[in-house]
């Protein structure tokens, strides 16, 4: 089944691993992984969240070194001593991430380490901006040499590490999960990129939870499970189901296990709500035992209406009612009381005390309820705990201990995390953003299942999502926003892909 | 398109060459007040005094300015004026034979001494640099006081040409200022046009990012505090030539003064930002405010808050430029993103 392609017996991996294995304390994080690359192939990692995806990228670019198996570069052994060898081998890997510096010009960002010099050393800055136009003008991106990098945008500033990759003539560029902030649109642009830098001979090493893209962009799919090895093949001839089957070791439950429910009376209302420059004129309702969802391009404005909403920012006109009573504009803290919980897009950033405990994150919310009430407001550290251990159990946490920091956690267990830290407030309205943004598989499915649950029991649901096939596959009602304003307000039975992208994009339905 | 990138580098330009130019212009203002209710202000002893006083600041916030641009500290450099001060002050009256140039490098070595136990402790132990400074702040003044047993060195003990590299001048320039503008503008020059000297703006503005691009952060770290201690040495040996007499506790609680004069020169405290020469400016500007105030008989305490809120000044003026920048580079993204 692995040896299929005949090129393994003819070529040698420009860029390979062979038995490799990394632990990191108990943790095995890879055992025994095997993967070559070859020139102009563009090759895929797939497996879940904690399969050691990351861990074998860090293993490419000299990051981590393996305790046991080799690297090969052009089949001889090398040992990265850390992230500049593997650099200065043709290594480029590119993180979700990026990783610029802000206040460093974007052809500074592009040449640190290796500036063109004048005589005496000097930096000759002249000819690096001209440079990095013209890695610009090969890529097609207008952007300026001269800017600094803080405030690009994501796809920009993957685009700024492409380049990067570029102009080291990098042999082997490794991708980790770049489109998982992208828009449609940048990823289109992204992938032409990569596709023209591969038919250049360049070794593609690719990583996405999204596995259209898989079969868009790849020549051969490596699958990882829980640090080992599963399979080599070619991606001609699979079907999604075979990749999922791989990953997950398993077969899938329904990945949208939608139960019908009949919507009861109006749990949120938003009247004209506009904040200026962001959003404008935005209605609707969500009733209690739907999901409604918010759908869009990024950028679109979808999560600064449910940070509004939540009383993060602050709204000029209109106004929100939770079950018929008004909200007062910015108030975060009235918005809880009211029965709104918002799980927020950014879950390490906005979401999580990522140095905290489990238990501490979950409970944090709901630090009144956990007083002891002999003592005043003094935290019952057990009844913390008891919430914890509850929400951790219906949400299939996988954890060690609960007193374990949350950064130990993979994403999608953290992102359990985060909903558990809400859901134990017992909303009436649950709004949450990107609820399975970069999570596997597996753990999509149980988000979808537990949203599906929450909603059949009475809950009202508003759901902000990139991902399309989970808005028709989960929602009750699609909402549209396009530059700020809503759009389209579809039905379930009526959504399809080419309706809500009409509507996201502007083009008449 | 082309003109909105343009105009978007101008705006961005301005405001980093903004912070120098509003330094001066706010000399400018603060001389010619200052002049105008006191004559004796700009007499030539007055000017040379603010020169001589701020060349040693400006010494230290050079060298502060490559710490803090690695988004670390040194909160050591003024117990480390104090111990070199005192220690090469003992060394020079021990013996009338021993040089000037001697006692300089004396003095460097065991500023550059001080700060390799801060850059390893730093960078190799990874314990924040607040902490190990403040540790290592402590510790100095302790030898310090230790070696100096409660004695003082006088002028009289020390080597006449020593006093004079203190006091002297040439071609009418002192000696101390003309130290000072020669190190920024070879400090200066480095950052700038140097591969190396932007590692440590690649490491202040993003020590994850640095490592992944194969900065050597740690070395480069070192260096920062390796050459924080040392120029902290020199302004020893220059405090002692132009004071003479020296105690155990000199230059006790500049450190917060010179990170003053780094902030006010437009240095972000959060790294990646910043020039030796806002900085230097810095210096002037705090050291020029102080004889202001004294000229015009303002209650010392008074002298403290004023720096104070000038720092507070700098500081929101920074943050509120930093928010305008940042969304106009929004603005320009979201024209051409989408």
């Amino acid at each position: 089944m692995t040896e299929s392609d005949d090129r393994t017996g003819t070529a040698v991996p420009v860029l390979a691993l062979t038995g490799v294995s990394k632990s990191f304390g108990a943790v095995r994080a890879l055992r025994g992984v095997t993967l070559e690359l070859y020139a102009g192939e563009a090759h895929a990692l797939a497996g879940e969240n904690g399969a050691g995806k990351s861990t074998l990228v860090k293993t490419l670019s000299g990051v981590h070194r393996p305790d046991t198996g080799q690297v090969l570069l052009d089949g001889r052994p090398v040992e990265f001593h850390g992230p500049a060898d593997a650099q200065a081998a043709g290594v480029a890997v590119i993180y979700q991430e990026p990783t610029l510096f802000p206040d460093l010009s974007i052809a500074e960002n592009i040449f640190i380490g290796r500036h063109p010099r004048v005589r005496l050393g000097r930096i000759d800055r002249d000819r690096m901006h001209a440079s990095t136009a013209e890695l610009f003008a090969r890529l097609g991106v207008p952007l300026d040499p001269r800017q600094p990098a803080r405030g690009l945008s994501i796809a920009d500033q993957q685009l700024v590490e492409i380049a990067k990759a570029l102009s080291r003539e990098a042999r082997v560029l490794v991708m980790d999960e770049p489109t998982a902030a992208l828009s449609g649109a940048e990823v289109a642009r992204l992938f032409a990129v990569v596709k023209a830098l591969r038919e250049q001979g360049c070794a593609v090493l690719f990583i996405s939870h999204r596995l259209d893209e898989i079969f868009e962009l790849c020549q051969r799919v490596t699958t990882l499970r829980d640090g080992a090895w599963v399979a080599s093949e070619p991606v001609a001839g699979l079907t999604h189901d075979d990749l999922v089957r791989r990953m997950v070791g398993r077969e899938l439950d329904a990945l949208y296990p939608k139960r019908g429910t009949v919507p009861g009376e109006v749990a949120l209302k938003v009247h004209r709500l506009t904040r200026e420059g962001v959003f404008t004129d935005v209605s609707f309702e969500v009733r209690r035992g739907e999901i409604v969802a918010l759908a869009g391009l990024v950028g679109a404005g979808r999560s600064e209406v449910a940070r509004a909403i939540f009383g993060v920012d602050r709204w000029d006109a209109g106004w929100v009612e939770v079950d018929g009573r008004l909200l007062p504009p910015a108030s975060p803290t009235a918005a809880m009381s009211a029965g709104l919980a918002l799980v927020p897009e950014d879950r390490r950033q906005q979401g999580l005390v990522m140095d905290q405990s489990i238990e501490r994150n979950i409970g944090l919310t709901g630090l009144r309820s956990l007083r002891r009430s002999s003592l005043g407001p003094v935290i019952s550290r057990a009844a913390e705990r008891d919430r914890a251990r509850d929400w951790a159990i219906r949400l299939r946490l996988k954890y060690n201990r609960l007193s374990d920091a949350v950064s130990v956690l993979s994403g999608g267990n953290q992102q359990k995390v985060v909903l558990g830290k809400w859901l134990s407030t017992r909303p009436r309205v649950l709004i949450v953003d990107e609820p399975t943004r970069g999570i596997d598989v597996g753990t999509k499915a149980e988000v979808h299942r537990l949203l599906s649950e929450l909603a059949a029991d009475g809950m009202a649901v508003l759901m902000i999502s990139s991902d399309l096939p989970e808005v028709l596959g989960m929602a009750d009602r699609v909402l549209v926003m396009q530059e700020g304003r809503l759009t389209a307000d579809i039905p379930r039975d009526r959504a399809t892909e080419e309706s809500v992208m009409a509507a996201a994009t502007g083009r008449a339905a | 398109m082309t003109a909105v990138t343009a105009s978007t580098r101008g705006v961005v330009d301005l405001v980093f060459r903004a912070r120098e130019a509003s330094i001066v212009a706010a000399l400018a203002v603060l001389v010619a007040v200052t002049a105008g209710a006191n004559g004796n202000f700009l007499s030539t002893q007055g000017v040379k005094d603010i020169f001589l006083n701020a060349a040693i600041l400006a010494l230290l916030a050079v060298g502060q300015t490559f710490v803090i641009i690695t988004r670390n500290i040194d909160l050591s450099v003024g117990s480390v004026v104090g111990l070199v001060a005192f220690t090469v002050g003992g060394f020079l009256a021990a013996d009338h034979g021993r040089g000037v140039l001697l006692a300089v490098l004396l003095g460097v070595a065991i500023g550059a001494l001080c700060g390799i136990v801060n850059g390893l402790l730093v960078s190799v132990g990874r314990v924040p640099a607040l902490v190990v400074t403040l540790g290592t702040l402590y510790v100095i003044q302790g030898v310090d006081h230790y070696i100096a047993h409660g004695r003082q060195i006088n002028a009289v003990d020390l080597p006449p040409a020593l006093l004079s590299l203190g006091n002297g001048s040439v071609l009418g320039v002192p000696y101390l200022p003309l130290i000072a503008v020669v190190v920024m503008l070879a400090v200066g020059f480095y950052l700038r046009s140097y591969p190396s000297g932007r590692d440590f703006y690649a490491i202040g503005s993003s020590p994850e990012a640095a490592g992944l691009a194969g900065v050597p952060v740690r070395r480069r770290v070192m260096a920062a505090y390796l050459l924080s201690g040392a120029l902290a040495g020199l302004a020893g040996v220059l405090w002692l030539a132009r004071f003479g007499t020296v105690v155990a506790d000199a230059a006790n609680g500049w450190e917060l003064q010179v990170v003053s004069a780094v902030v006010v020169g437009g240095v972000a405290i959060t790294g990646g930002v910043g020039t030796v020469y806002g900085a230097a400016l810095g210096a002037l500007l705090l050291t020029t405010i102080t004889s202001a105030l004294v000229v015009l008989r303002v209650d010392p305490f008074w002298q403290q808050a004023i720096t104070g809120a000038l720092l507070l000044l700098a500081i929101s003026v920074d943050r509120l430029l930093a928010l305008r920048v940042a969304r106009i580079l929004r603005r320009r993204n979201a024209r051409h993103g989408s």
